[in-house]
């Protein structure tokens, strides 16, 4: 038995300690934001926050979780209340098939926490661990973009209380 | 009084002495700006010069992340703070646009600027004294083609006392023997010492520093420290458990990648992505010669026996599990579809420090800048507790060929996550 | 998601076999269709005189259903990420002169909708679009004629709006009342009423995809999300190759580990079923440390696959054009080495492409259960009736108890391992019946097991004038086949690893003018003389089938390539070159577009190591059209080639969601890009090597185009011509062009990025 943090709730899970995250996340709490792609860490569709960082949950054993929170897509926002960076990629249209911008929303929110303007460049790098074989990247981009736009950090917080 | 008066008047004839030596050793003339180069810059020349400028590593220190290449700016961190590399493209106002090869010459045999100010060591011209003049022409010729970036110095932070430069020629006094060191035959271990001692400079990375940041010249090439990477010991190589071959070295060299060694990482990663745009012979003449210089097993120091070795072991096999076994598992595609060896057979599970494991599980294996087939590990710094690393650590270890615990391994562990860069 | 267990509409085909279709010919285009035949997406024709689909299915209801509970619109094209679903919303809502959210929209569930064969070859608006289009519209007709008398009045007095029929009096009706009593289980009309775009609320407009929300949020989007009580999670092992044979497995120490159901063992099919996904991963890694398999053929390298398939057992077919006429193509007998080139052409050209992954972020999955002798099978295939078909064979069940419904998947880019995993699913669900089974296939099973993109060679031999106009043009290329879509059970993976194997139908190009690997190899361009000569290897040494724009890609950068070595040549612009041997109008429309808002000027200096290149197309020669210009910087010292800036020009025809058609531009080129630049699936002696994205590299984010811009030509009231393979090829070839701009000489294998590319030198 092992107790996770997610989404700010708490939960036990009947799951052996050496579970990749995402699985624990997909299987047990039916959880549909983390997506499997490679389970090598190579593309990033499996991209939650844990404690903040963007971490490939395909690669992370639920015993190193401990008592750091992990957050997914589900954490910001509903289809009825989308967060500031869903809103963004409805807004531009950011998506082909989509199956990979789970895992790119994760790791921008990962930046557009902790940076308030990043530059283009700088948003290039930060999202280049994560893959997109559609060619959707322009309007990812411009998605980041006009968050990142704001100037102000994305507050995890409020999105926090929201899930 | 007599005697004390002597010994002062003693005393101060050798600071008079000593300052003028300094003097005469620290002030170099400045050395007239030219307006182009002055060597006539034959395609043929330049391409020389292209595989010494390769096989120097320079573009690895002069390119900042972000930067034109050859343009400096990359921080080095040294253990008496961070120099700033210079630009070396020939732009005129900050590069060495107006460098003859006169001035460039006297930069790679004795560490001065064209200007007559010393440069720090950490530009490796101990080494790149040995260097011939013909090589050094080359380069030259290499670099004053390459596009001029404007790129003005950065300032060092380092202590004052640092920031003195005439200090350097002290240094320069005890470390710096000026002049060419050309191979003594063709033979290829004669060709890998030019290289390896000169342009290669690998012991200034894989020979222990003293405390003024000299190599420590009774240690040579029994490894050092860069980066907390260990620089591993380059006189084993023939006597490790899992002896290298000299095929082996030239491909590790060649392609960041060794059938049965492992992959290139950490600071060495670069170097080997650098020497992929040397003749395959150079890298060979490399093997050939450090394949000479190797000594007899050291055998590592023995560790404590640890009372709790079976439980970390049974909690590193499933960290394993988690973490590492769709790649580095038995059976795994990566391993059978693309013929990687297997971790036990890896030099840095193998190896008697464990820094090199511990390194790449928190870095990993970058992709490269441009897309190419490739090694790559994603990193595991925010994913795994330093304890889980430790338990990582013993049971990879455990089932290699050199099977006993690391000693110390939790301090270590515990002292990467703190000053890894 | 929908309902499981719905019973099987069998009336369409009671109802044709009952109605005595005469059998007619048409001319569409340039392409003739035949009752009776099947079109190239593997759906049968059966009345060829109707616009669109209908051909395929002409009732009325099996597109647009009325009941009680309001306008059901069905289509047998599914989501692939292109946006379709909407589009195809779009047109019906129009069409319907109703709210997109005042009827539902179903696609492609062999129980519910007309059958329209694959969602592929930018076919969907095509066909699929234009089959809602007039059966939306000629429904609508009927509704109101029957309101009409109804209410006493004259049709003509009668106005829709949101779905509601108004009358001048203030009486109205809803469809549903209006539908009462009208028979909608008829054939359709081949000419319909004209709608009136000016209402268009929808057609023509950049609605928000449908989609996209519950994408974004975390919804139940893909097949991979489906979650089914009592579900089992299932994992396959496959061989190392195709070839290889299981010498012996021990499984007994696999059944009893953690979670594990049951292993299952059939020939070299292998698999196990556990209560948890990643129970199943360990029973995965466990079976396949334990099983040994016998290689028993070697493989062609990357290096040597291009002499290798020159050497192979072929077909050959031939194409020709003659003083611009119609295109006609033969299986020829005569051999090979009997047709030769022209004597002395003005220029010649040859060109080599790799294999390539079709790449999926997901790999492939499915879900399927069996009860009470019927197997529900979810799948992001893009043909259900096809692979209903096909599981349907090989499990000897009858097609009505098979039901394929399609749920999305992640973009798949032509056929990747959809229909095989959905094959894996059906298979396992069928020996465990009652428990729904997920398959889902690892990185390295999609990597090694999806069909490749063909290899290929090109060699173009062209003859002009002393001034440069074309004279005569000879194109030969060797491919294995572009399409092995399901069309028997042993195109199916899974049948052919069973202890019975079921044998793949023998190999067949899709003919011209859609092609195959010789898809676009009739230049657009005036040329007198014109052959194409296919040689279709069908022996293949690694599966090979469609990838976006088949043949195309390499066909059209090898004839732009020719194009402006020609100009060159004879000191001409290249832009004015290609438009000195074109005459249709839209063809010239594009490549000025593209032109003209590139700035396109061979004079302009650049900085250095900058170049700039331009490429057309017309897909297949009947779809959209496509012009690219785009400047590339290429970093000898880093290695890198970028692409600073890239313009596109595109026609589809009628524009049903502009931004949608951008996006799918935009993708294109990316994509190509990644191709063209880096892509090479690995082969060697053991077969496929490429297992993960570090063997098999695709260009990541700071690799991708600084800019794109895309100029959309809207023509009201034309056919919807397809887009989403439009970019692939032009993208390319302006790609190469531009490369040679900088580097003085053409590249002529694919990729040429990699950092061992003589362009770098
Ligand atoms: S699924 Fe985790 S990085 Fe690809
Ligand atoms: S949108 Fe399909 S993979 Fe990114």
């Amino acid at each position: 038995m092992i107790n996770l943090n997610v989404n700010g709730q708490t939960q036990p899970l009947e799951v052996t300690p050496e579970t990749p995250l995402l699985y624990a996340l997909r299987d047990h709490l039916k959880l549909n934001g983390a997506k499997y792609g490679c389970g090598m860490g190579q593309c990033g569709a499996c991209t939650v926050l844990v404690d903040g960082r963007p971490v490939f949950s395909c690669l992370f054993p639920v015993s190193s979780v401990g008592t750091r929170e992990v957050r997914t897509l589900e954490s910001l926002g509903t289809t009825e209340r989308p967060g500031p960076l869903q809103q963004a990629f409805i807004d531009h249209q950011a998506v082909q098939c989509g199956y990979c911008i789970a895992g790119m929303i994760m790791r921008a929110q990962a930046l557009l926490e902790q940076v308030a303007r990043p530059t283009e460049q700088q948003i290039r790098e930060h999202m280049a661990p994560n893959l997109c074989r559609c060619g959707t990247h322009k309007r990812i981009l411009a998605a980041i973009r006009q968050v990142a736009d704001k100037g102000q950090r994305l507050n995890a917080g409020a999105l926090k209380e929201r899930a | 009084m007599k005697k004390k008066r002597k010994l002062v008047v003693a005393v101060v004839a050798a600071l008079v002495i000593g300052a003028g030596v300094l003097f005469a050793l620290a002030i170099k003339p400045s050395i007239d700006p030219v307006a182009k180069p002055n060597v006539a810059l034959t395609p043929t020349l330049i391409a020389q010069g292209a595989r010494v400028v390769a096989l120097g590593d320079c573009v690895v220190c002069h390119t900042a992340p972000d930067g034109a290449d050859y343009a400096g700016g990359l921080p080095l961190k040294t253990p008496f703070g961070i120099i700033y590399t210079t630009n070396i493209t020939p732009d005129r106002a900050t590069g060495i646009g107006t460098w003859s090869l006169e001035a460039f010459r006297r930069a790679m045999r004795q560490g001065v600027s064209r200007d007559g100010h010393l440069l720090y060591p950490a530009f490796p011209y101990i080494h790149y004294t040995k260097v011939t003049d013909h090589d050094i022409e080359a380069a030259y010729a290499f670099l004053m083609t390459r596009p001029a970036a404007y790129a003005p110095a950065r300032t060092n932070e380092l202590p004052l006392p640092l920031r003195f430069r005439p200090s350097l020629a002290f240094w320069n006094l005890l470390y710096l023997r000026e002049g060419a060191q050309p191979a003594a035959s063709d033979s290829p271990v004669d060709r890998g010492k030019y290289l390896v001692e000169g342009l290669g400079h690998c012991s200034s990375c894989h020979t222990m520093m003293g405390v003024i940041g000299g190599e420590k010249r009774r240690e040579y090439m029994q490894g050092g420290v860069v980066d907390q990477w260990s620089a591993p010991a380059l006189d084993q190589l023939a006597a490790s458990p899992h002896p290298w071959v000299a095929q082996q070295i030239a491909d590790y060299l060649s392609t960041g990648l060794a059938g049965e060694h492992g992959a290139a990482a950490g600071p060495m990663r670069p170097v080997t992505e650098n020497l992929r745009r040397v003749p395959r012979e150079d890298v060979e003449a490399i093997a050939a010669y450090l394949l000479s210089l190797q000594q007899p097993w050291r055998a590592p120091q023995s560790s404590a026996a640890l009372s709790d070795l079976a439980q970390r072991i049974d909690r590193g096999k499933q960290v394993f599990a988690g973490a590492c076994a769709e790649c580095h598992d038995d059976g795994s595609p990566m391993r059978d579809a693309m013929g990687r060896p297997a971790l036990t057979m890896s030099s840095a599970v193998m190896s008697p420090s464990p820094r090199n494991f511990v390194m790449t599980v928190h870095k990993g294996l970058a992709w490269p800048a441009q897309p190419d087939h490739t090694v790559y590990m994603p990193p595991f710094a925010d994913v795994l507790t330093d304890q889980q690393i430790a338990d990582l650590a013993t049971y990879v270890r455990s089932t290699s060929a050199q099977p006993t615990p690391w000693p110390d391994l939790d301090k270590h562990v515990a002292e990467l996550r703190e000053k890894s860069p | 998601m929908k309902p499981a267990d719905a019973p099987v509409d069998k009336s369409r085909r009671a109802f044709l076999a009952g109605s005595g279709f005469m059998v007619s010919f048409a001319l569409f285009g340039s392409w003739r269709a035949l009752a009776g035949e099947t079109n190239t997406l593997g759906a049968t024709i059966l009345a060829p005189d109707l616009p669109g689909d209908l051909k395929i299915d002409p009732i009325l209801d099996s597109w647009i259903k009325i009941d009680a509970q309001g306008v059901t619109v069905c289509s047998g094209k599914v989501e692939l990420g292109t946006g379709v679903r909407t589009a195809l919303w779009q047109i019906a809502a129009d069409q319907l002169a109703m709210p997109l959210d005042k009827f539902k929209f179903v696609t492609a569930d062999t129980a519910l909708t007309p059958d329209e064969g694959y969602t592929a070859g930018s076919h969907s608006m095509a066909d699929g679009g234009t089959a809602i289009y007039h059966a939306a519209i000629q429904v609508r007709q009927m509704l109101l004629e029957a309101a009409a008398a109804k209410l006493g009045v004259p049709t003509k007095s009668l106005m829709l709006r949101d779905g509601i029929i108004l009358s001048g009096d203030g009486r109205q009706m809803t469809y549903e009342e209006a539908a009462q009593g009208v028979n909608l289980h008829q054939q359709a009309k081949s000419v319909s009423p004209q709608g009136d775009p000016s209402a268009y609320r929808y057609i023509g407009h950049s609605i928000p995809r449908v989609d996209i929300p519950a994408k974004v949020t975390g919804g139940t989007a893909y097949v991979q999300d489906l979650r089914l009580d009592g579900m089992l999670h299932a994992r396959v092992v496959r061989p190392p190759n195709a070839s290889a044979q299981l010498k012996e497995i021990d499984t007994r120490a696999i059944e009893t580990m953690r979670g594990v159901v049951k292993v299952v063992r059939d020939g070299n099919f292998l698999a196990v079923l556990a209560e948890h996904e990643w129970e199943a991963i360990q029973a995965m890694r466990a079976l396949r440390e334990r099983a040994q398999w016998q290689l028993t053929q070697t493989y062609p390298t990357n290096d040597t696959i291009h002499a290798v398939l020159k050497t192979l057992p072929e077909r050959l077919y031939v194409t020709t054009r003659e003083n611009n006429g119609p295109v006609k193509q033969v299986l020829s007998n005569a051999s090979a080495a009997s047709i030769s080139a022209p004597a002395s052409p003005t220029r010649s050209l040859a060109m080599t492409k790799q294999y390539v992954l079709h790449g999926s972020i997901g790999p492939s999955c499915a879900v399927a259960v069996f009860r009470n002798d019927m197997l529900t099978v979810w799948t992001h295939s893009q043909g259900v009736f096809p692979l209903r078909a096909g599981i349907a064979e090989l499990l000897g069940l009858p097609k009505e108890n098979v039901r394929c419904i399609h749920a999305e998947g992640a973009g798949c880019y032509g056929h990747n391992g959809a229909d095989d995993a959905a094959c894996d699913a059906a298979v396992l669900a069928y020996r465990t019946p009652n428990r729904p089974v997920r398959v889902q296939w690892m990185r390295d099973q999609e990597a090694g097991w999806e069909p490749l993109g063909p290899a290929m060679l090109t060699e173009i031999n062209a003859v002009t004038d002393a001034h440069g106009k074309l004279q005569s043009w000879h194109h030969a290329l060797w491919s294995t086949p572009h399409n092995s879509r399901i069309v028997n059970a042993g195109r199916l993976i899974p049948a052919t690893l069973l202890a019975h194997p079921a044998a793949p139908a023998s190999p067949a190009p899709i003919p011209q003018p859609e092609g195959d690997a010789d898809r676009n190899a009739v230049p657009l361009y005036r040329i007198p003389s014109v052959r194409v000569d296919m040689h279709f290897v069908t022996d293949m040494p690694f599966r090979t089938s469609a990838m976006r724009s088949l043949g195309a890609y390499i066909n059209v950068t090898t004839i732009e390539g020719m194009m402006d070595d020609l100009a060159e040549q004879f000191g001409e612009d290249p832009v004015a070159y290609r438009l000195q041997h074109l005459d249709d109008p839209r063809a010239r429309d594009v490549i000025q577009r593209a032109a003209n808002r590139f700035g396109w000027n061979l004079a302009t200096p650049l900085p250095e190591g900058h170049g700039i290149g331009f490429a057309f197309s017309q897909y297949k020669n009947l779809m959209g059209y496509c012009a690219i210009a785009l400047e590339v910087k290429l970093d000898k010292a880093a290695r890198s080639v970028r692409i600073v800036r890239v313009v596109a020009a595109v026609d589809c025809g009628q524009i049903v969601s502009p931004d949608g058609l951008t996006n799918q531009i935009e993708g294109g080129i990316v994509q190509s890009s990644s191709w063209t630049l880096y892509e090479q699936a690995l082969v060697g002696e053991n077969g496929v090597q490429s297992v993960d994205w570090s063997s098999y590299p695709i260009a990541r984010f700071p690799h991708i185009p600084a800019a794109i811009e895309v100029e959309l030509i809207d023509r009201p009231g034309a056919p919807f011509l397809g887009a989403a393979e439009i970019a692939q090829a032009p993208t390319a070839a302006a790609l190469i062009n531009a490369i040679k701009r900088v580097v003085g000489w053409r590249p002529l294998h694919l990729p040429v990025a990699r950092q061992d590319s003589p362009i770098f030198a």
